[in-house]
């Protein structure tokens, strides 16, 4: 048998040194005596022989980190026969080296039983702690607290109690050992009793009066705050003289708040009336008041998913339109047509077409962003023709007040909110049209669809013939130019 | 009228405040006071410090700036017409009230709403002066959760997002219609797109950690945003409510939506219902909200053989849904995929994680799924081991019934 003794309770180091020696050596678990300080452990421990000197045969002992993270915690838990335990699985560990994770290692079992609970005491010392104000001391608070833990975790929980209350000195005192915090240093004593505590603090008064508002009496729970604040913790805790009070009422709380007649409104209502007036009047003359009325629009039900109305973007007498399909995800949150993915490539087309996105007004055929939720994303859905020609209301509006001299169209909606009925893309692709209005129209693809195409090739030439469309609108808007110049230079003849 | 005691106007402003659910503290930053000398951490999870009769944890100091009100919502008890006493704290007094509790360790921070007075931009900004005081001039590292007043400036936002680890926005009622009936000075809408606001100061806050673009990433509500749906209040489903927490949860990108059992109120509206607050409806929701965040089902899953758009309030909706789903059972523990392990009544994320990595090592009998799961009784039907098989269990037409509580024996009067 072989004595092995340990500085304290809770020396860790003490056993990683003798544990590592031992099992370097492969001496058994059960050949092993663990205690803690030089006494004897049993009655009929003899003297510990020495460990033979096969240092020839000593192998490298290795662990998981794992291991050493709860070994060191499982340290402070109360059971006599934490080191064996944990020499035991060292052992494991060296035959195999996932035994943690095995489900039939008793030590392992063991080990991750007693981690839980130590994490589950530290955690309700972290939360259970209650400090009382007992001075100040050089411009600082001075605090104390009572705290009674179910294992040894004073050491392992102090780091977190300075990390938090940096600013103020405070102890903590607890049966089996008291830690100590003065702004600089972290000190820790021998163990204390309740008496230490002084009895005062006026803060209390105000934080049971908070415990006792806070509490909904028509949500009655009392096993719910029994499993997470057992009675132990009680006598520690100030405002836990209130729970049986507060219990007992509940009933009549409820009871009064269920047998009593609604009120009628009370006479402030009426003066409040004027402070909401009614919206103001619409104004569809100009385009900041056509964006104004439209972002109250509920013509269609889009409107009730989605964030907010997005109108189109860009200077009020743009000559070139360029019409989208509907705000996708990124464009429902900014509340700016074009700002996502498909409108970085629009940017691109845009400049390898030689033209200036800045100077188009920007704009789509549905307002809203339609959708349905998947997993954690919006999907895009296509709006139906009925949401088209709704929204045309807004889009002819636009087109109205824009004037453009160029039309854009991405994509088969936008055709149809230009046309009001259904047009094939492959119709009017490419040929330009006389719209009536004074603005022609060229009709393209939308970008998304060379995001979609999963053929590289193919999606390389289907942007390529973009870029040729857009260009044809830029060639077309200086003919325009051209001609508006020429109108004027005849004028000013 | 003589100005009332702290004391007085904390029970006032604190039970004004206990209609909100949300108590989180976590999802933030990890923080802590070594650098700057003052007080308050956070990191990972919150703590909850102390738990009430209700058994709702208190985590924040959940507190009112004032429960005066100039809006006229019928579900809430601080609506302008009701007749409840007011109150009202000024900015350092709720900045002194969070540090003395705080240092005592009875709270993870502070939630700080506000009934709406004078306009949403004034009372905006008085939150935001708290949270900045104690922030810029106390240093306060603990956790600060802010209501979002939906109409305020966007830069008020902005600031708040600064400071705060999270804001929220509540909903409240799930859908326009009833909006427009209990609520008429509120509206979706303006909800949503102050969410968006939110979710895009988050988003851009995550784009800056990404690129790295800037030595410093813009501050903005680390622990993200929630918001509340009121259960019972009016006649929305089951199915309306779930639907809707979707749609948040996906454009918003929500931590959290918090489900509120409508709680009878003092001086309560004449067009509400007087009822006890469907606690079991509410749990069914928050069930029902995890499947569709971790367990990868889709609302309609949940919804498919409800007819009423109402969840079964007896046994949990991963149960109901199995129980119409049988043909998909028994899963076998030790070769099915993770996704279909998490359809098992009875197996949680954790339970699916150990099972996945019990079974690298041995071939699972059911002992061993025994020792990993706290108790066998929802799952053993549904499952297949090396050593058990469930056999005819699963054409039983009344399996339901077994699920179901015991009955109990009333008392003769």
């Amino acid at each position: 048998m072989y004595r092995a003794s340990l500085a304290s309770p809770v020396d860790f180091e003490g056993w990683r040194t003798q544990a590592r020696r031992f099992a370097s050596l492969r001496i058994p678990p059960a050949d092993i005596i663990w205690q803690v300080g030089e006494e004897k452990a049993d009655l009929f421990a003899e003297d510990s022989p020495a460990l033979p000197s096969r240092a020839a045969e000593a192998r490298v002992v290795k662990v998981p980190k794992a291991f050493m993270q709860m070994a060191e915690r499982a340290i402070c838990h109360r059971d006599p026969q934490r080191f064996a335990w944990l020499y035991q699985l060292l052992i494991d560990l060296q035959a195999n080296a996932s035994a943690l994770s095995d489900p039939l290692n008793e030590a392992a079992g063991w080990l991750k039983a007693a981690d839980a609970q130590i994490r589950r005491d530290a955690h309700k010392m972290r939360a259970f702690v209650r400090f009382r104000k007992v001075a100040e001391r050089d411009g600082r608070d001075v605090f104390m607290s009572w705290f009674e833990p179910d294992h040894r975790i004073v050491r392992h929980v102090a780091p977190f109690f300075v990390q938090r209350f940096t600013g103020m000195d405070w102890t903590i005192l607890t049966p089996d050992a008291c830690a100590s915090w003065d702004g600089k240093s972290l000190t820790f004593a021998p163990g204390a009793d309740r008496s230490q505590l002084p009895g005062e603090d006026a803060i209390e008064d105000q934080w049971k009066t908070y415990y006792a508002s806070i509490f909904n009496p028509a949500r009655l729970k009392v096993g719910a705050m029994m499993s997470e604040m057992p009675a132990k913790y009680w006598k520690n805790l100030p405002e836990a003289e209130l729970i049986p009070g507060l219990i007992r009422q509940a009933g009549e709380r409820e009871g009064k708040l269920l047998a009593e007649p609604s009120t009628p409104s009370n006479i402030r209502t009426s003066r409040m009336g004027n402070f909401f007036a009614d919206a103001p009047e619409e104004d569809l003359s100009t385009l900041e008041g056509a964006r104004e009325a439209a972002s109250q629009c509920q013509r269609c039900a889009l409107h009730a998913c989605a964030s907010q109305t997005v109108f189109g973007e860009g200077p009020s007498d743009a000559r070139l339109m360029i019409i989208g399909e509907q705000p996708g995800d990124m464009e429902d949150i900014a509340g700016k047509p074009f700002v996502g993915p498909a409108g970085q490539l629009l940017d691109k087309a845009f400049e390898a077409a030689g033209l200036d996105r800045r100077k188009a007004y920007v704009t789509n055929a549905v307002k809203h962003f339609k959708f349905t939720p998947r997993g954690k994303r919006r999907m895009h859905q296509k709006p139906n023709a009925g949401e088209i020609d709704t929204c045309r209301f807004w889009l002819d509006l636009e087109r109205s007040l824009v004037k453009p001299d160029i039309i854009v169209t991405l994509g088969a909606s936008a055709l149809r909110g230009v046309f009001g009925k259904a047009a094939a893309l492959k119709d009017h692709r490419g040929a330009f049209s006389d719209l009536g209005t004074g603005a022609r129209l060229i009709a393209t693809i939308h970008p998304s669809y060379l995001l979609r195409l999963p053929d590289r090739a193919r999606a390389a030439a289907e942007y390529e013939k973009f870029v040729t469309d857009l260009a044809r609108a830029r060639s077309l808007l200086d003919v325009a130019q051209h001609s508006v110049a020429r109108l004027r230079a005849e004028r000013s003849k | 009228m003589a100005k009332k005691s702290l004391i007085d106007r904390l029970a006032i402003l604190a039970d004004a405040a206990k209609y909100d659910a949300s108590c989180a503290s976590s999802g933030s930053v990890k923080r802590n006071s070594m650098k700057t000398g003052g007080v308050g951490s956070t990191g990972g999870t919150g703590i909850c410090h102390a738990y009430a009769p209700d058994g709702r944890c208190i985590s924040l100091l959940k507190i009112l700036m004032t429960n005066f009100c100039i809006y006229d919502c019928r579900y809430c008890v601080n609506r302008v017409s009701s007749n409840v006493e007011r109150a009202r704290f000024s900015v350092d007094e709720i900045v002194q009230l969070t540090l003395d509790f705080y240092k005592r360790n009875y709270i993870e921070g502070l939630f700080l709403s506000s009934g709406i007075i004078r306009s949403s931009n004034y009372t905006m900004e008085q939150m935001v002066e708290v949270a900045r005081k104690l922030r810029e001039d106390h240093h306060f590292g603990g956790y600060i959760h802010l209501k979002s007043i939906p109409e305020a400036d966007p830069a008020l936002i902005e600031q708040a997002g600064l400071h705060a680890d999270r804001l929220s926005i509540n909903i409240e009622l799930p859908k326009e219609t009833s909006l427009k009936a209990y609520a008429p000075e509120k509206s979706g809408a303006v909800i949503r797109t102050a969410m968006a606001s939110v979710r895009k100061g988050i988003d851009d806050r995550r784009t800056d950690i990404k690129e790295r673009a800037k030595a410093r990433p813009k501050k903005f509500a680390p622990g993200g945003q929630s918001t509340q749906m009121i259960v019972g209040a009016d006649a929305s489903s089951d199915r309306d409510i779930i639907s809707t927490s979707a749609t948040l949860y996906t454009g918003y990108k929500l931590r959290r939506v918090y489900y509120s059992a409508f709680s009878p109120i003092q001086d309560s509206s004449a067009d509400l219902p007087i009822i006890r607050p469907p606690l079991m409806r509410e749990h069914r929701l928050y069930q029902a909200d995890w499947l569709m965040r971790f367990y990868g089902f889709e609302q309609e899953e949940i919804f498919e053989a409800r007819r009423d758009g109402m969840l079964d309030l007896e046994i949990d909706p991963k149960l109901a849904w199995a129980l119409e789903r049988r043909e998909r059972f028994p899963v076998d523990v030790n070769r099915a995929s993770r996704e279909d392990l998490l359809r098992v009544p009875g197996f949680g994320t954790k339970t699916v994680n150990r099972i996945l990595t019990a079974r690298r090592h041995t071939h699972l009998r059911l002992e061993h799924v025994g020792k990993i799961v706290r108790s066998l009784k929802a799952s053993r039907d549904f499952i297949q081991t090396i050593d058990w098989h469930p056999a005819r269990t699963l054409d039983i037409t009344d399996l339901r019934s077994r699920f179901l509580p015991k009955p109990v024996q009333l008392e003769l009067l």
